[in-house]
């Protein structure tokens, strides 16, 4: 029961395949099993919120979830953001113009939260953004950019037309 | 950082669930929402010789009326119950101590019968069940049984309940009439676990005076804590200044801080009752606005 089995996971909106011990976590498994490096591991234990994802369109902390535990459960990684042709969501487009990062190595995490975020509120007040992100650390920026950028982003969603497949566009 | 290998069960009812702890007991852990228990697993702090997930057990997963009570199913996460609607209506205290919770990403996956049992003493649900006059109906290889919440915690992560026995609800009362209520914490961070926290309710009769008082701390002492004696002091009383002093004084008796790297026993000491009296005072301004219903914020 300990050893590793065949998992089925449906991962930004493809089944994907690969194989886990009980014990290995979801992270993980999309970073080592299905190449998915974009999710980020910081602390591994359910603080720094580098390795957000959404499940069932709800950010959880992938380090904090078996791989096993995904099966049937639909999954949005950073990877699920950007259009098929590359071009970057509406989310991603803000963060780079709006200098919310320095780094990079939280942003992953940032980004899912901020989609759940705006897929519940269109139109968050600055403390119910900085509140929303008060589980994703970043050591580079201050926060104010990635504050910023969240609002810019939103305004942009709720101006642009929907467009299509991606979370939250 | 990486959890020891265990073997896994995911078993689809409760039925198989207490079946799988009957079989496996001491060697056991059930997994809940997982938010404190796979930490403790990543810090090789447990080390269970099989894990019994409960998130495939749907019939654990429900919030529903019974007869005055708010009876919440052990699996349903802390979002659920936060996203119930007119919950800060019916009772504030309880939408304030569920959005202390964490954060977001934390409520989305950590569960209330999780909480219970895990029994942190600077968590939010054990406090709330307390003062909600909180009944759990347990369900073990001997058959169900139901326990008050005061009987349910004995120290620091450790409770009642028997290694092989399953938490499968909590009943909760939510006072009607003219009450008051709300939940406040001290946190060095939002969302991080409180330094302390309190969550007060104030009933009041016809005539002002207090019908119903309830007060309750965590992080102040090995295990949430009702303070018994500042309710009973506020009972029957007209709340006004002097009396809600009196009652805070009360609540040294209650409390058993300890000195730790986020401040020393005397500063927690302080703290809770600071922040006693500010839930008091909230909580009695919301009661003196309200005809009846709770006095969450319009």
């Amino acid at each position: 029961m300990a050893g590793r089995r065949e998992l089925e996971v449906s991962v930004n909106g493809r089944t994907l395949r690969g194989q886990a011990e009980p014990r290995t976590t979801l992270a993980d498994f999309l970073r080592d099993q299905l190449g998915l490096t974009g999710t980020h591991l910081g602390c591994e234990h359910g603080v720094c919120g580098a390795c957000t994802i959404l499940l069932d369109g709800r950010s959880v902390r992938s380090c904090l979830l078996l791989a096993v535990q995904a099966e049937g459960h639909e999954l949005t990684t950073v990877e699920g953001l950007a259009a098929a042709d590359g071009s970057l969501h509406p989310i991603q487009e803000a963060f780079s113009r709006h200098h919310a990062l320095q780094c990079g190595f939280c942003t992953p995490g940032f980004l899912m939260s901020v989609c759940e975020l705006l897929a519940d509120e269109p139109a968050p007040t600055e403390q119910e953004i900085r509140e929303h992100l008060s589980g994703n650390l970043c050591r580079c920026t201050g926060y104010q950019n990635i504050v910023e950028a969240v609002q810019a982003a939103a305004r942009q969603l709720r101006e642009a037309p929907a467009v299509e497949g991606g979370p939250a566009r | 950082m990486k959890p020891p290998p265990f073997d896994y069960l995911a078993p689809a009812s409760l039925e198989e669930a207490v079946e799988a702890m009957a079989r496996y007991g001491d060697e056991a852990k059930l997994l809940a929402g997982g938010q404190s228990l796979v930490p403790l697993l990543a810090f090789r702090l447990a080390g269970p010789g099989v894990l019994v997930d409960l998130n495939r057990v749907r019939e654990l997963d429900y919030l529903r009326d019974d007869d005055g009570r708010l009876v919440i199913g052990a699996m349903t996460r802390h979002r659920t119950v936060q996203d119930l609607p007119g919950l800060r209506r019916r009772c504030a205290m309880l939408a304030e101590g569920v959005e202390s919770i964490g954060h977001v990403a934390i409520r989305n996956r950590g569960t209330v019968g999780g909480s219970l049992a895990h029994a942190d003493p600077a968590a939010e649900w054990p406090a709330l069940a307390l003062a909600l006059d909180g009944e759990c109906e347990v369900v073990g290889p001997r058959g169900a049984r139901t326990l008050a919440v005061e009987e349910l915690f004995v120290t620091y992560f450790t409770t009642t309940l028997e290694p092989d026995e399953v938490l499968k609800e909590v009943r909760l009362r939510l006072p009607a009439g003219r009450v008051g209520s709300t939940f406040v914490e001290l946190a060095r961070r939002h969302g991080d676990f409180a330094i302390a926290g309190v969550g007060a309710l104030l009933a009041l009769d016809d005539d002002g005076s207090v019908g119903d008082a309830r007060l309750v701390l965590i992080g102040v002492r090995d295990q949430a804590v009702r303070a018994r004696a500042a309710e009973e002091a506020l009972v029957g009383s007209k709340p006004d200044d002097a009396q809600l002093d009196e009652a805070v004084a009360l609540v040294d008796g209650a409390i058993e801080p300890s000195d730790d790297l986020q401040g020393s026993a005397a500063y927690r000491r302080h703290v809770a009752k600071v922040l006693a009296r500010r839930a008091l005072v909230e909580a009695r301004g919301r009661a003196e606005r309200r005809g009846g219903g709770d006095g969450g914020p319009a």
